[in-house]
């Protein structure tokens, strides 16, 4: 089982906690699919609100990982200044460290990524970057620190799958011992198996649950697909071919006219 | 003095970060706080001196993705 920073996760399924009709079928989402991480953020409280006291006893009853994130800051400062917020809040020093590039794709601003990542690190941070396939990106944010890296499958709610097979392929192979984690671009479990199958570590996801018609029906169809790509990888998959090999053996075949 | 609370000016009385936030209607409310872009920790929001024109971000655990 892959390590994150230290810790054993139990399931390799990463969900996140936004969008969801109502606060009990986020829970029912996260008890039947088994999920062992949840994703969260830090918003503005109104005055007297109450409301993040609320959600957060909702998340901790979950008995889940917490992994706060940094979603929506375009500079390192913002950043970095929003992670210093969310471990006092959630008690945590995992952040999952976005610092957006780019406003239609939501791409990762990859010189923000690296300043603030390298900030982080050295601030006692255990930091999930949100990346790209790059792998010198990649190999900047490994030199900054980072002993994970969360590429992403696709922009962040296209569910659009892993749109770089052959990046992510190169990535993986090229960084065999890190532990890598697809997220964001999922749309069907059948993504997520492919992403375990490519020997990826695990998987995060939020909207291709959160916006299904049955957010805790499609959580479990998301977990059920995620250990059976981990099974196949470990099962050693066989090679792919170009040409037709019969597998019902020849030999003995009836001779008929 | 008029300071900006999470991005809606207000006027104040209080000088400690503490204080501001008790006469806001924070009370003890689980939230975080930074100061002109910067981050203050609860165990330092006593010794924090807010001044006109200060702009404060109030913020408390939230879904996300």
């Amino acid at each position: 089982m892959t390590a994150f920073y230290g810790v054993e996760l139990p399931t390799a399924f990463m969900l996140g906690t936004a969008q969801y009709p109502s606060p009990a079928i986020l829970g029912a989402a996260f008890r039947e699919s088994a999920a062992s991480v949840a994703t969260v953020s830090v918003r503005r409280e109104a005055a007297g609100a109450q409301a993040g006291e609320g959600f957060w006893r909702l998340i901790r009853d979950l008995g889940v990982h917490v992994l706060p994130n940094t979603a929506g800051c375009h500079s390192p400062s913002e950043a970095i200044t929003t992670a210093k917020m969310a471990r006092e809040l959630f008690e945590t020093d995992w952040i999952k460290l976005e610092v957006i590039g780019h406003s239609d794709s939501l791409q990762p601003d990859p010189f923000g990524l690296v300043e603030a990542a390298a900030s982080l690190c050295r601030d006692g941070f255990k930091v999930f970057p949100y990346t790209t396939e790059d792998l010198v990106l990649a190999d900047r944010l490994l030199d900054a620190g980072c002993e994970v890296l969360m590429p992403w499958g696709a922009p962040i709610g296209t569910g659009l799958g892993l749109v770089n097979p052959y990046g992510l392929r190169s990535l993986r192979a090229q960084y065999p011992d890190v532990p890598m984690v697809i997220d964001a671009g999922l749309g069907l479990p059948s993504q997520a198996a492919q992403a375990m199958e490519m020997g990826f570590d695990a998987v995060l996801l939020n909207t291709a649950v959160a916006k299904a018609g049955d957010p805790a029906a499609m959580a479990t169809a998301f977990a059920k697909a995620i250990e059976a790509g981990k099974l196949a990888r470990n099962a050693d998959p066989m090679d792919p071919r170009d040409m037709a090999a019969p597998s019902t053996p020849l030999i003995g075949k009836a001779f008929l006219q | 003095m008029k300071i900006s609370i999470n991005g809606i000016a207000k006027d104040v009385t209080s000088t400690s970060l503490e204080a501001v936030l008790h006469e806001a209607g924070y009370g003890d409310a689980r939230v975080a706080t930074a100061v002109n872009g910067n981050f203050v920790p609860v165990g330092q929001r006593a010794s924090c001196q807010i001044e006109a024109g200060d702009q404060l971000e109030i913020v408390a655990p939230r879904q996300g993705g």
